[in-house]
């Protein structure tokens, strides 16, 4: 099976309207930059997010007031839905930290919200949220009064496998002490325990992340570094192994890859954390391979033949290697949206990322790398002094030819 | 290159072995296939849950306290020399920025005494700089070398405390590290694998416990105003008032006067551990520095029969009388029981934190979401997986096979790669890993489209495969090279998890190398072995 074989499309001839396509696109990007702002990731923006997830539909509505009215946390509070991914009930509560010594603070506080506001008070110990340690802790000495016969050792064991179930079946949140019978080692006895000195809250703390306005500043710069750095980069790579001005023809395809990237996350409001960068850096890798395709194989046409016009020979490269680009293109596309659809609520950024910049990698290496190249040649030819082409070519300079072919066979199927 | 097809044809066997072997070891069941699994291949705080912080040691605690201890000397040094000063203080930066600027300003050295004043300062205090303001006030600060010294030593023994104190929790993995560049930032790195609820751990290591020991002057009083009742309503020179920690049964308080300057402070401290005496009564064994135990051994022989404080946070948590000269390793006896004992040890252990922490990042992750993430990562990585074998199996039909299995093993490969190097896997990393799929099926497509091409110029099957490696071979490079710099630049400015991206992009593409090309290779050569006059070719 093939697609795309002997294709003649006449890419750089009609370059007009796709360059015009990717202006407009740049400025929908920059204007709804302009009018909606880029949504800063929590690495970026400093402040304290904390994922939750409830065992019902979570009311935005109360957890936003009983944060607000918080005498320990101060600033705006936010509370939305995770979407995305499969998460189910799940809330990312989200506090500002104006400085460092406000982070200990809003942690346990937000914590404490939740409980005061969902929980049990009574003194039972929550165990939807409770770690090993304090598992072990609260459970050891009623074990003994209840006359449960267990080790230290055997206590741990039992408490690992608890929170093995909790977290690896039910997601970290149980609804019903019931769901705990089939744990290796339960029993009667541990049951009636575990019921006597705790409880179940209907949430579960998944995720805590809390990044003081110091590290979200370093991070900013980190990431604006680690992009024009790699930009720098892949220009010095391929003027070495081209010329100047096809390392800067592919630099600018990449530049604008990103800008038109980071203007749909405007657009479709989602988040910029650090790994979208990590994708938004990879992206520019990736995207300079299939410029570095095209481009060496114009190299190649070129050494064939010297007199056609520069147009022509980048029109047949690309044209050449169409088959390879679209194939390329689309398997790792195919892997991005794999990620997209199944890799959860974590990647969602990271692999949305991916699935745009890749199309609009694969479209800017044809119709914005190669045409930079061919203005500047154009340009620069027209102010060369006009030189008679020589009529007879010297038999030093003859032109490369294939060596003479073996005795035809038949071509592929 | 057909003579050494059975050379190559080994190699790749003994690399799939090699692999095999470094992602599930030898099992003998499959309970320990699992745990060999598990064991080889190290997941990120992102997968494993866990805690992430970073602290910034507030240097300028460290600096303030050698002003202090300056300050105090140089007293006592004026008055041994007869010269007199109006008063000396030092400012009170809050902040790591401000460290430099700490300075003792002493007022009031009479303008006779200035040469000798200056000549006890250079000769005594040869890491300061004497400033003269006027003809009788002075400034004293640092030398610049001395500082930096200071402070980078300030963050080695604040992280080495660290660790002490984290390591009684008995985590099995845990990471104190410098974070930053190394000089110019005070920050510090800890990593809590499985500890998903960080504030035990923050009590743990605390803000600013200082331990000292001190010189037990009166004492024990039931309150502060009976202490100093007895000395005249007025604190005595060089003396505190200290509190002892409240213990379990005793009740109320008690009071101790105990010198200003410490005997022994908690730098000093090089280790203390529970144990019995001969009448099996619980004491405490403590040992200290050798400079620490020189100077205890002096002050312990001038005074046997005197008492001795343990201070931590200025609260007393032990008084004991000195039996005999102690020099670097020493008991506490008279202790209550084996809690009094463990307790005693686990604070002196501690040592004391040089300078203050301030934490500047907090990161958890419940041990559910890393279970959800592994999960997702596992779908997606087969979905993806699975698509691309179908695409390429139909479109370059048997061929297709070919590039299928050079696949697989870059995947087998990148795997045994993140065991062998102990890389750490996240789940940015898990996406990366995905990610080498589709990009690694690029090298294949160039080489396959390369040959379709050359075949199409009516050249022979052998020839035309031959050509296709050839003429693709400079392009795979070029590609994987762009692609493994921006990798490099996203290690060195990312954090966690996608530095762990990074590392297995990087590592996915090298071994892509090895195996669209020389493995891709191997089982052409092997399908085409002996048909050389092979007519067609299945791509």
């Amino acid at each position: 099976m093939e697609l795309f074989k002997n294709t003649n499309f006449d890419f750089l001839g009609k370059k007009w309207p796709f360059i015009i396509a990717s202006l407009v696109l740049t400025a929908a990007g920059w204007s709804s930059i302009a009018i909606h702002g880029i949504q800063w990731g929590i690495d970026f923006k400093g402040g304290a997010l904390m994922t939750v997830k409830f065992a019902s539909e979570p009311q935005l509505d109360k957890i936003r007031s009983a944060m607000s009215h918080s005498s320990q946390i101060h600033g705006d509070v936010s509370v939305q839905n995770i979407t995305g991914g499969g998460a189910t009930n799940e809330v990312e509560i989200g506090t500002q930290l104006a400085n460092e010594t406000q982070l200990n603070v809003n942690r346990q506080a937000m914590q404490d919200v939740l409980t005061q506001t969902f929980g049990q008070s009574g003194g039972k110990l929550d165990l939807n949220n409770a770690g090993a340690q304090a598992l072990v802790e609260r459970l050891r000495d009623p074990l003994a009064r209840n006359g449960v016969p267990m080790s230290d050792q055997q206590l741990q064991e039992i408490v690992k496998n608890i929170l093995a179930v909790r977290d690896g079946k039910y997601s970290g949140l149980i609804t019903d002490f019931n769901q705990l019978a089939s744990v290796p080692g339960m029993n009667a006895a541990m049951m009636n325990t575990l019921q006597q000195e705790c409880y179940l809250a209907p949430f579960h703390v998944v995720q805590v992340q809390m990044v003081g306005p110091k590290v979200g500043a370093e991070l900013r710069n980190k990431a604006i570094l680690a992009t024009l750095y790699a930009l720098a980069g892949m220009l010095v790579y391929i003027a070495f192994r081209f010329e100047w001005i096809y390392g800067l023809g592919a630099v600018i395809a990449c530049f604008h890859d990103t800008l038109i990237t980071v203007g749909l996350f405007s657009l479709f409001k989602e988040e910029l954390t650090m790994t979208v960068i990590a994708a938004l850096l990879t992206l520019v890798g990736y995207s300079m391979n299939d410029t570095i395709v095209i481009f060496d194989r114009i190299r190649e046409n070129l050494k064939l033949s010297r007199r056609e016009p520069l147009e022509n020979v980048m029109n047949r490269a690309v044209n050449q290697t169409l088959s390879r680009t679209v194939m390329t293109s689309g398997l790792t596309f195919l892997t991005a949206i794999a990620l997209f659809l199944f890799g959860g609520p974590v990647l969602h950024g990271f692999s949305f990322a991916l699935v745009c910049g890749i199309i609009v990698g694969t479209y800017s290496s044809v119709f914005v790398a190669s045409p930079i190249v061919l203005f500047w040649h154009n340009y620069v030819d027209k102010r060369k002094p006009q030189r008679t082409p020589p009529t007879v070519t010297p038999a030093a300079s003859s032109r490369v030819e294939q060596p003479a072919r073996k005795s035809p066979t038949r071509a592929a199927k | 290159m057909k003579t050494n097809l059975k050379a190559r044809t080994i190699v790749i066997v003994v690399t799939i072995l090699l692999c095999i072997y470094g992602i599930i070891g030898l099992p003998t069941s499959k309970a320990a296939l699992e745990q060999n699994v598990k064991d080889s291949i190290h997941l990120g705080l992102d997968l494993k849950g866990g805690s992430h912080l970073v602290l910034e040691v507030q240097v300028q605690d460290a600096v303030k306290a050698d002003a202090d201890t300056t300050m105090d000397r140089l007293k006592e040094d004026l008055k041994k020399q007869n010269i007199s000063w109006q008063s000396m203080d030092r400012n009170d930066p809050q902040t790591v920025a401000e460290a430099d600027k700490v300075e003792v300003t002493i007022k009031g050295i009479p303008s006779t005494q200035s040469s000798a004043f200056r000549s006890l300062v250079a000769e005594r205090y040869p890491t300061y700089i004497l400033t003269a303001v006027n003809s009788t006030d002075y400034t004293m600060k640092l030398k610049p070398s001395d500082l930096i010294d200071l402070k980078r030593d300030t963050v080695q023994r604040t992280m080495d405390t660290i660790s002490n104190r984290i390591d009684q929790l008995g985590l099995a993995e845990k990471a104190v590290q410098q974070y930053g560049r190394a000089g110019a930032d005070y920050e510090i790195l800890v990593q809590l694998p499985g500890v998903d609820d960080p504030a035990r751990v923050k009590e743990l290591i605390g803000t600013a416990a200082v331990l000292e020991i001190d010189d037990v002057k009166d004492g024990p009083f039931p309150t502060r105003d009976a202490a100093l009742a007895q000395h005249g309503g007025v604190l005595p020179l060089n003396t505190k008032l200290v509190k002892s920690k409240p213990r379990g049964t005793a009740a109320g308080e008690e009071w101790y006067l105990v010198g200003k300057t410490p005997v022994i402070s908690g730098r000093e401290m090089r280790n203390a551990r529970p144990g019995q005496d001969e009448f099996r009564k619980w004491e405490t064994n403590f040992n200290l520095s050798p400079d620490g135990g020189k100077r205890f051994g002096r002050y312990t022989e001038a005074n046997i029969g005197n008492r001795l404080a343990v201070v931590l946070d200025n609260q007393t948590v032990s008084v004991a009388t000195i039996q005999s000269k102690i020099e670097d390793s020493g008991r506490i006896t008279g202790l209550g029981g084996e809690e009094e004992a463990t307790d005693l040890s686990r604070y002196l252990r501690s040592g004391s934190l040089p300078a203050g922490v301030k934490y500047l990042e907090e990161r958890s992750v419940g041990p559910s979401l890393g279970a959800d993430s592994i999960h997702e990562g596992l779908v997606a990585g087969i979905v993806g997986l699975a698509a691309v074998i179908f695409v390429m199996l139909l479109y370059y039909k048997r061929s297709g096979v070919n590039a299928v299995l050079a696949l697989i093993l870059n995947t087998v490969i990148l795997l045994a790669a993140i065991s062998y190097f102990h890389a750490v896997l996240t789940l940015p990393g898990i996406a990366g890993v995905i990610l080498t799929i589709g990009m690694a099926v690029d090298s294949n497509v160039l080489i396959f489209e390369r040959i379709r091409e050359e075949l199409r110029t009516g050249k022979g099957v052998v020839a035309a495969v031959d050509a296709g490696f050839n003429k693709a071979w400079w392009t795979i490079v070029d590609t994987h090279v762009t692609t493994v710099v921006s990798c490099a630049f996203l290690f060195l400015f990312g954090e966690g998890p996608v530095k762990g991206f990074a590392v297995t992009l990087v590592i996915g593409l090298i071994a892509n190398v090895f195996t669209a090309v020389f493995v891709s290779r191997t089982i052409f050569d092997y399908e085409l072995q002996g048909h050389r006059q092979m007519e067609a070719l299945s791509i």
